[in-house]
């Protein structure tokens, strides 16, 4: 009888919270895709940083002021590479939904985002000027780590888990301090693919 | 089973109206077009839906005005989160008692 009109308003409602109350529409392929960019620089960076000569089986890190500015720019060109991947995909998924790309939802998505990440991002420049090089690739990865954790209320659960990987790595990175651009790569490169295409499969987007 | 349907709320018969409802559960308030955008309905229909809810004193409203725009703020209001969860329970009890 009316049990099925009851069943469809459950599902109704459970949508509605879920829709209304969440960012739902993040683009799994575009994390493929900064996946991917991620792995590329830090092939990149890897030639860079490491001399070719083995100095007691270790390699030698070496950077002069112009690697520095070099390893920066590419730094930077990785963010913008990315960051735009991220949102003309996404658009593209928000526009296919009838969403609108920046609702209210979204805002706190990216408001939540930044803040550890602007943090993050202030705390490796002091470290620079400093001189610790070595823990940046892995504090990148933990203040990230902690950006989308605190972020994932406003979006898909996934988000959550994402982040403690990539604090974990973080941290496992500032203990090995040799193994930081590897880590970096596996989080911000591996993790990002294996997400993406985890999204993409799950919610189609 | 004829308790059970008596405790189901009328006022959430109607899809927008158990939209706005769910909404305005997770969502401390959210404004006209907000909804508008979420339940893909026409001005005139959410607006008379809206109405409703309020002459049932389930959602209250607030007027203000953004660059010089009005904007309307919708919440619901205690006896309408009530309301709600007692609908939500009866259909649950409907669903498991079959």
């Amino acid at each position: 009888m009316d049990q099925e009109k009851y069943l469809q308003d459950i599902k109704e409602i459970r949508e509605m919270m879920d829709r209304s109350g969440r960012f739902i529409s993040l683009s799994g392929i575009s994390g493929v895709v900064a996946g991917i960019i991620a792995l590329v620089s830090a092939f990149i960076a890897y030639h860079y940083i490491y001399l070719d000569s083995d100095f007691y089986s270790f390699k030698v890190v070496y950077l002069s002021p112009e690697t520095i500015q070099d390893i920066f720019l590419l730094a930077l060109a990785t963010l913008v590479l990315s960051i735009g991947s991220v949102i003309i995909l996404t658009h593209q998924t928000t526009k296919k939904k009838g969403q609108k790309l920046l609702n209210k939802h979204a805002k706190l998505v990216l408001v939540n985002l930044a803040i550890p990440l602007i943090t993050g991002g202030i705390l490796c420049v002091i470290f620079i000027i400093n001189g610790y090089i070595g823990v940046i690739a892995p504090l990148t990865l933990v203040f990230y780590g902690l950006a989308l954790v605190n972020a994932s209320k406003f979006t898909l659960d996934d988000i959550r888990s994402l982040g403690i990987a990539q604090i974990i790595l973080g941290l496992i990175g500032l203990y090995f301090i040799g193994y930081g651009l590897i880590l970096w790569a596996a989080g911000f490169g591996i993790l990002h693919i294996i997400y993406g295409i985890r999204m993409r499969l799950k919610y189609g987007s | 089973m004829k308790d059970i349907l008596n405790k189901l709320d009328k006022a959430f018969e109607n899809k927008v109206r158990l939209g706005i409802m769910s909404a305005l559960m997770v969502n401390e308030q959210m404004d006209f077009i907000s909804l508008k955008d979420l339940l893909g309905v026409t001005d005139g229909n959410l607006a008379s839906h809206l109405k409703n809810l309020e002459n049932r004193e389930y959602i209250g409203y607030e007027k203000e005005f953004v660059d010089r725009k009005p904007n309307t703020t919708y919440r619901a209001t205690e006896l309408g989160k009530k309301a709600f969860k007692n609908h939500i329970n009866a259909i649950e009890k409907l669903l498991s008692n079959r």
